[in-house]
């Protein structure tokens, strides 16, 4: 299906990469230079009450970016602020999914932006403790995250009474251990609590029973960074910004085979083919682009044909087939083998099954076998009906979404491409080169054995 | 190199501290930062570093137990001195991942999963670390590395091998 064309926006107005990024640029001095903690000081000593932020947010029709696009004002809107309870923000910065890099930067480049949304996220919803849940192999968004909260504690933009107001606010930097399901809301929570992180069923919802069993708000790196940036230019003006249902913009981290892979902030209505064309430099190696990876690898693959004329915005990609997921867009040349691609997605998907459920934890593995099999030119005729067959078992019956969609990730690839699967099973090969890499830094390289290593393999 | 940890009694004051800036009743959330600061100082998660963060934390051990078993950060033996986590993932793999791997393989001996028998080297492969504009990747300890050639490896195996 191809979306209708719509005029795409090409005003490129940016929020987060519109200065330039020097040694100094992530810190507290240059951030305050350019107008850093002016939205904090405005709520905090201008008397904007909790209601008032929830409500200008709400308003300026903010989209939390990390996948789902579920509106920020809403979810904050179900804390009740005086029920007696404590109430949490926990700032979600376990960035895992494959494809996805573009909270990196916001951590390594704009990191008090981020901690100054999360200070204004808890003051709406009346939190007395905050946490930012990092991913555990993060080393340098780390440090610079924890170096920004060290600053900020230090300037009294954190602990008691911030900017002497009677506003007091804590916050933990707590490092995962290597685990993607933690990136889901839930298990996030339980990781937090110190337990493996197993996603839990809903309701209760989180805002109802998170965190210790109290409310709790989990909100992605990219959605509080947006959060400053909404109380400066208030929602109207912010509203001027994107399309009228994907008010601002979406950082877009792109990967594959372009060749100017990286992050780059579009504003939502931005052409998506001029996006991949133009701004990231085409494909690699002269060829054409085959499809793209939306939004992560659990968004639905889009063939070439289905982005000509479509902008970015959740909108547009929806009615494309697909969704733009947390903005980990991944494009893919002409020529690509999309079974040994499938197979990759796939033994990702069985690594990191969280093992609760039985449907993705014995799916996914099957799954990767019967790929597997059809890679080692083993496959049998009824493979493809198989992984259909597994998939569908998985559709809604796992407690999180992420089991939701690991079955699909492979299945939205055999309806655009079952003749590749096909050719394989049937052949015993690779309908193209069989290669993923277009352009391989490590083809024809000789790896002799390191000199001064001891003996041989244990 | 440091003698062995005998105990994790000299870390405690550093775990109370942290408290600080913790909510009342959230002693179980320090489970897994001690576990890495554990692992940070000895390389790994001896038997007896289970015994004294149950006593200390008053965790139910099976939640420890549960914790190093569910992240694949934690080691229960030691891994070589330079452990090099290579992706696999999709984007790493559509840049030579897989060269990459059989490449580092070749030059140190090993497969996945393995140490060289002097213990400097461990190779893992690894699924999406964050890095796929940049691929192909691998972190070595804690630090990212980039854009991987052949010549790249080349030069931090040598200054790593030293």
């Amino acid at each position: 299906m191809t979306a209708p064309a719509t005029e795409p926006v090409l005003s490129g107005r940016k929020f987060f990469m519109n200065h330039e990024v020097t040694p100094t640029s992530h810190t507290l001095t240059d951030y305050r230079a350019r107008g850093g903690y002016q939205a904090l000081e405005k709520v905090i000593k201008g008397g904007v009450s909790p209601a008032d932020v929830i409500k200008e947010v709400s308003t300026a029709g903010l989209l939390g970016h990390g996948g789902a696009a579920f509106p920020a004002g809403r979810k904050w809107g179900v804390i009740r602020p005086d029920d007696g309870e404590p109430h949490y923000v926990c700032m979600n910065a376990d960035e895992g999914e494959p494809g996805t890099f573009k909270d990196r930067w916001l951590l390594e480049q704009v990191p008090h932006m981020t901690v100054e949304g999360l200070i204004l996220a808890s003051y709406a919803i009346g939190g007395r403790h905050a946490f930012i849940y990092i991913r555990g192999e993060f080393d340098l968004p780390y440090r610079r995250i924890q170096g920004a909260v060290d600053e900020a504690y230090a300037a009294g933009l954190l602990g008691r009474n911030i900017m002497g107001s009677e506003y007091s606010l804590d916050v933990v930097v707590y490092r995962g251990a290597g685990s993607y399901v933690c990136g889901e809301a839930s298990a996030m929570l339980a990781s937090l609590e110190g337990k493996k992180g197993w996603p839990r069923n809903r309701p209760p919802r989180l805002t109802v029973k998170g965190l210790y069993q109290k409310p709790t708000v989990v909100n992605n790196v990219e959605t509080l960074a947006n959060v400053p940036v909404i109380l400066s230019l208030g929602a109207e003006e912010f509203r001027k910004t994107g399309t009228p249902k994907s008010p601002g913009t979406q950082m877009i981290s792109i990967s594959g085979h372009v060749n100017r892979p990286g992050v780059y902030e579009i504003e939502y209505g931005y052409s998506w083919e001029k996006f991949i064309y133009e701004d990231c430099g085409g494909i690699q190696g002269g060829r054409g682009l085959k499809c793209v990876i939306p939004g992560g690898v659990s968004t639905k693959i889009l063939d070439a044909n289905a982005i000509k004329g479509v902008t970015l915005d959740h909108n547009a990609a929806v009615v494309a087939g697909s969704q733009l997921g947390s903005g980990g867009m991944i494009a893919i040349a002409e020529g690509t083998c999309m079974v040994r691609l499938a197979r990759v997605i796939q033994r990702f998907y069985h690594h990191e099954s969280c093992g609760q459920c039985t449907p993705c934890r014995e799916g996914m593995g099957w799954m990767e076998r019967v790929l597997d099999r059809i890679v080692r030119g083993e496959g049998r005729p009824d493979d493809i009906d198989r992984l259909y067959h597994i998939s569908n078992a998985n559709d809604g019956t796992t407690i999180c979404s992420l089991g939701d969609s690991a079955g699909y990730a492979c299945t939205a690839i055999l309806d655009h491409y079952r003749e590749e699967f096909e050719y394989f099973i049937t052949n015993g090969r690779s309908m193209m080169d069989g290669r993923l890499a277009v352009e391989d830094p490590f083809a024809g390289a000789v790896a002799t054995p390191l000199s001064g290593l001891a003996g041989a393999a244990v | 190199m440091k003698a062995p940890m005998k105990t994790i009694q000299h870390l405690i004051p550093e775990f109370e501290r942290w408290k600080e800036r913790y909510p009342e009743g959230f002693e179980g959330s320090l489970t897994i930062p001690c576990l890495r600061r554990i692992q940070e100082e000895r390389g790994y998660i001896a038997d007896s570093d289970i015994d004294e963060l149950v006593a200390y934390l008053g965790v139910p051990r099976t939640q420890v137990d549960e914790v190093l078993g569910f992240y694949t950060m934690f080691t229960r033996e030691p891994l070589g001195r330079h452990h090099l986590q290579v992706c696999h993932n999709v984007s790493c793999s559509m840049r030579g991942a897989d060269g990459l791997i059989a490449y580092l393989c070749g030059r140190l001996g090993i497969q996945p999963g393995e140490t060289t028998p002097d213990g400097t080297f461990t190779i893992s492969t690894a699924e999406c670390l964050a890095s796929c504009g940049t691929a192909p990747m691998m972190i070595v300890n804690e630090t990212y590395h980039e854009n991987l050639t052949p010549a790249k490896v080349d030069a931090l195996l040598e200054e790593l091998a030293k």
